[in-house]
């Protein structure tokens, strides 16, 4: 054996080259050297992760409490902290791509093409699989249970693994900036250009193995939430009594299960492509690329709705407490989800009018795509009507709302326009296109994360988020908004190509300063969450909410503590309409002790999800760099903790009846020493969370 | 209908089984589902089967390389063994003791893997005649269809070697009898998908 053959055998295609800091060496130009400071935050990062919990000594509480955690709230909470990092970077990955645009008018800018095209492909995967997907997943899991009685989701440890397998996709991800490099072809990969003919390097294997492990670990959280809202309601809680959170929830869970399977075979099929010289999608011997678009977007369009309805949900709370009115039309916009989840598999083609089919197989799917417009409107609509004559209090969650109804919409008529095939064909690949999703999925998902953030802090910390920060970072959010997509829009009527590195038409230089200038707003109103975020913690004591009902809300999450015990409910409420919490207050009924309470069973921690996740990103690397030892290895490094932990009969712990009863009474004696707020002292210190009963019901 | 109430579709273990009812159904209901999502994956490969029957490239194509005969007795195997793993499921239901079961289940083991051998031997047998998955679209297509059902055949008699353990070291408590209960869905389910593959890939293409 030679030492190329032996090195081949140990470190696969790993050599120098694949790391930033020595191509930057190498050739020290500017884009070089980004890509470098990229890979050297990467590294720093991690290392001064490492630094910190080790000089707090937190590597065992990090472990203990919350990485074998079983607890679908603190898995929740962990999802959404892995949405708040892959933003953060994804942002900056956007200002980057606004700077490049902006000064690459008649000029070379700062960013060389390769790099431009890895800096969009990231920036839509990441915004997509590891900011969108992780946040409402988080958000679903630990809201859901609490609001259906729950006291955990149906299956506590498959819970644990997909968000382990979404952790392990999200670092293959980060993995990538430092060692390597990532896909140029875009966040929907489309081959050929995505195969071995066009792209030999490792940049597709990342994308594809980071998108398995991802798309994996969500058709697991799909079952789990179905199997969770059908089988786990508390008694009463018929669907019709869920709150609307819950119906998007189980919506979107249903279109995992049955969305995320194409995806998965769309990047298995193009890994035996890469891998195995299959012909799949390749130019030659029978390869049919339409074949990877038709399952890409099988998968892509439900995604769109996987992505917006969670946060549509979002909104019916957020703007149902904040109005203290019942949803309006509950049953309407219950139905309404269900439709546009049909609906949405009915559209995908829409995503490639312009490749091929005849035209009216186009005006199908044309008409299908308009008609997802009539529930959506159904929903704006019984918002409107939701505050209407409501006791509405404008804070930073009912703020984002309100900017989601007129941005949303805005965003609704250029997807019409779009979907008409003759517009499309003139306006496709431009970045009309940018601005039309970025003008539905800003405020059609991030808005909804962040009011939804902002919403249930209070539940989960026990204390309130900063107003002031929350109102800055609305301003920036949505000014940010508006300045950095209206041009593009602009841009892409005048004929501007999508994910351009370099522009040669002068006239589009002031559109694009704009654009920028709207980049960075939205750079500060990310930055304002995490001021926003740091200040709440520092000023914590001053915003305690420890009774847990700083709304004065209607559903049952609202009815525990702040933050809530492990077992969420001391015993399992029984309800018999919506609003269930409202009605109790509203009775005088609510914070009662119970006439007798039991011993809980709850599962223990397990290693089996982190285990799961590590094993399974070191697997997707050893795939990347082709170290096939190492890929075997960590595949049976996926299994073993799985088989071995269905050998293990000791995984319940039991909470006994008087721990639970001492809990429950400390809290309601707390209760019952607050004094109680009104609505419009809400966001100052007196509000500890117990809500002063309104003295009359207005009429829905 | 009269009887006891069912708590979950397929077999039921109901009263003689100890595990909580409703952990159960939530089981076995979440494994239904999962079922699901794995049906569509096979949907998708199917239709991408459909579309790559023409695209054989010059390639050896259907007609050439699937033999009836070894098909026709694959499905045979399959089929028993699913009868075999049902005998298992009455007598984890009706049995005291657990010999029937495991009787029951080494059999359905050997039969799925006697059903691996054959369709390996006819792998072989396409290999040797040239027909591998780099030469055209279609081939690509039917390696992608058919070995994945093998690949879940193989899962599955993994899944019911480590349940043989399990039932030998721990009995047969209330989560061995969970598992065995999806362990038979899985079976039975990978039985069906095998009817379409035999019917779609192997009759469609020796028959015209």
């Amino acid at each position: 054996m030679n030492d190329d053959s032996l090195r081949f055998l140990l470190f696969g295609r790993l050599n120098a080259q694949a790391f930033p800091f020595v191509r930057a060496w190498q050739n020290p130009n500017i884009s070089e050297l980004i890509g470098a400071l990229a890979g050297a935050l990467v590294v720093v990062g991690a290392l001064a992760l490492v630094a910190l919990l080790t000089w707090k000594r937190w590597w065992r509480p990090l472990f203990r409490d919350w990485l074998t955690s079983l607890d679908h709230k603190k898995i929740g909470i962990m999802y959404i902290v892995i949405a708040g990092v892959m933003l953060s970077r994804a942002l900056v990955e956007a200002v980057l791509m606004r700077a490049q645009q902006s000064l690459a008018v008649d000029a070379p800018g700062i960013v060389a093409p390769e790099h431009f095209a890895q800096l969009f492909s990231t920036h839509g995967t990441i915004m997509i699989f590891f900011m969108a997907m992780p946040f409402l997943t988080g958000l679903i899991n630990y809201v859901v249970p609490l609001q259906i009685g729950a006291r955990d989701v149906a299956f506590p440890l498959l819970n644990s693994i997909s968000l382990m397998l979404t952790a392990g996709g999200a670092s293959l991800v980060m993995i990538s900036l430092a060692v390597g490099e990532f896909s140029t072809g875009g966040w929907s990969g489309y081959p050929p250009y995505t195969g071995k003919v066009f792209q030999p390097g490792v940049g597709p294997d990342y994308w594809i193995w980071a998108i398995t492990l991802s798309s994996l670990g969500t058709t697991f959280s799909g079952i789990n939430f179905v199997a969770t809202i059908y089988k786990k309601r508390c008694p009463g809680m018929h669907l019709t009594c869920m709150p609307l959170f819950c119906w998007t929830a189980l919506c979107t869970s249903i279109l995992m299960i049955f969305a995320m399977p194409p995806l998965t075979l769309a990047t298995a099929l193009l890994a035996l492509d890469r891998y195995l010289d299959f012909h799949f999608f390749t130019n030659d011997l029978g390869g049919n690329m339409m074949n990877y678009v038709n399952l890409f977007w099988l998968f892509g369009h439900p995604e769109v709705y996987i992505l917006i309805l969670p946060a549509f949900g979002v909104y019916s709370e957020v703007i149902s407490a904040f109005s203290s009115k019942e949803l309006y039309g509950y049953k309407s916009l219950a139905a309404a989800t269900m439709v546009i989840g049909v609906l949405s598999f009915t559209v995908w083609l829409h995503h490639f009018f312009t490749m091929g089919q005849s035209a009216d197989v186009n005006a199908f799917f044309g008409v299908a795509t308009m008609t997802i417009a009539i529930p959506t409107g159904v929903k704006i609509y019984d918002w409107i009507w939701t505050m209407f004559r409501g006791e509405v209090r404008f804070t930073a969650p009912m703020l984002f709302s309100l900017a989601f109804i007129v941005t949303f919409v805005l965003g609704g008529l250029s997807g019409i326009l779009l979907a008409i095939p003759p517009i499309d064909f003139v306006v496709h690949n431009t970045v009309f296109l940018v601005a039309h999703f970025h003008n539905v999925l800003i405020p059609g998902l991030l808005y909804g994360m962040i009011a939804g953030y902002m919403y249930w802090f209070p539940k989960a910390f026990g204390f309130r988020l900063s107003e002031v920060w929350g109102r800055i970072a609305f301003g920036f959010w949505v000014s940010g908004f508006y300045l950095a997509f209206m041009p593009l829009y602009v841009l892409g009527l005048g004929g501007m190509a999508r994910r351009s590195q370099a522009l040669f038409e002068p006239d589009y230089r002031p559109w694009l300063l704009i654009a920028i200038v709207g980049a960075f707003l939205l750079l500060a109103g990310l930055v304002s969450l995490f001021v926003q975020l740091w200040v709440s913690v520092r000023d914590r004591e001053a915003s305690r909410v420890p009774v847990g009902d700083p709304w004065d809300a209607r559903s049952l999450e609202w009815s525990v503590s702040a933050p809530p015990p492990e077992y969420n409910f001391a015993i399992i409420p029984q309800v018999d309409r919506l609003d269930p919490f409202y009605w109790l207050k509203e009775r005088k009924e609510a914070y009662r002790p119970a006439r007798r309470y039991d011993a809980i069973v709850m599962p223990r921690n397990s290693w089996v999800g982190p285990l799961v996740g590590l094993a399974g990103a070191v697997c997707a690397f050893g795939l990347v760099w082709h170290i096939w030892w190492l890929t075997i290895l960590a595949f049976v490094g996926v299994w073993a903790p799985v088989v071995a932990r269905s050998f293990v009969r000791d995984v319940h712990r039991t909470i006994p009846a008087s721990e639970v009863e001492a809990t429950d009474r400390r809290w309601l004696d707390c209760a019952q020493a607050t004094r109680p707020v009104p609505r419009e002292l809400e966001t100052e210190p007196a509000n500890l969370g117990l809500a002063r009963p309104f003295p009359a019901q207005v009429p829905a | 209908m009269s009887g006891p109430q069912l708590q979950h579709a397929g077999l039921n273990l109901l009263d003689t089984d100890e595990m909580e009812p409703a952990e159960a159904a939530l089981g076995l209901y979440g494994f239904w589902i999962f079922l699901m999502s794995d049906a569509i994956l096979f949907a998708l490969l199917f239709a991408i089967y459909g579309t790559q029957l023409t695209a054989t490239a010059g390639a050896p194509g259907p007609a050439a390389e699937f033999k009836l005969g070894p098909a026709f007795i694959e499905t045979l195997i399959l089929l028993t063994s699913s009868l075999t793993f049902g005998l298992a499921s009455i007598a984890l239901k009706y049995d005291r003791g657990r010999t029937g079961l495991v009787a029951w289940l080494l059999v359905t083991l050997v039969l799925g893997i006697v059903f691996l051998g054959f369709e390996l031997d006819d792998f072989r047998t396409m290999f040797s005649d040239g027909a591998t998955p780099d030469r055209s679209g279609f081939l690509s297509a039917f390696f992608a269809l058919v070995p994945t059902h093998g690949l879940h055949v193989a899962a599955g008699c993994i899944w019911i070697m480590v349940m043989l353990v399990q039932v030998a070291v721990l009995g047969l408590d209330a989560r061995v009898k969970l598992n065995l209960l999806k362990l038979g869905l899985f079976w039975h389910f990978l039985d069906i998908i095998w009817i379409a593959i035999f019917t779609v890939v192997y009759l469609q293409g020796t028959l015209t």
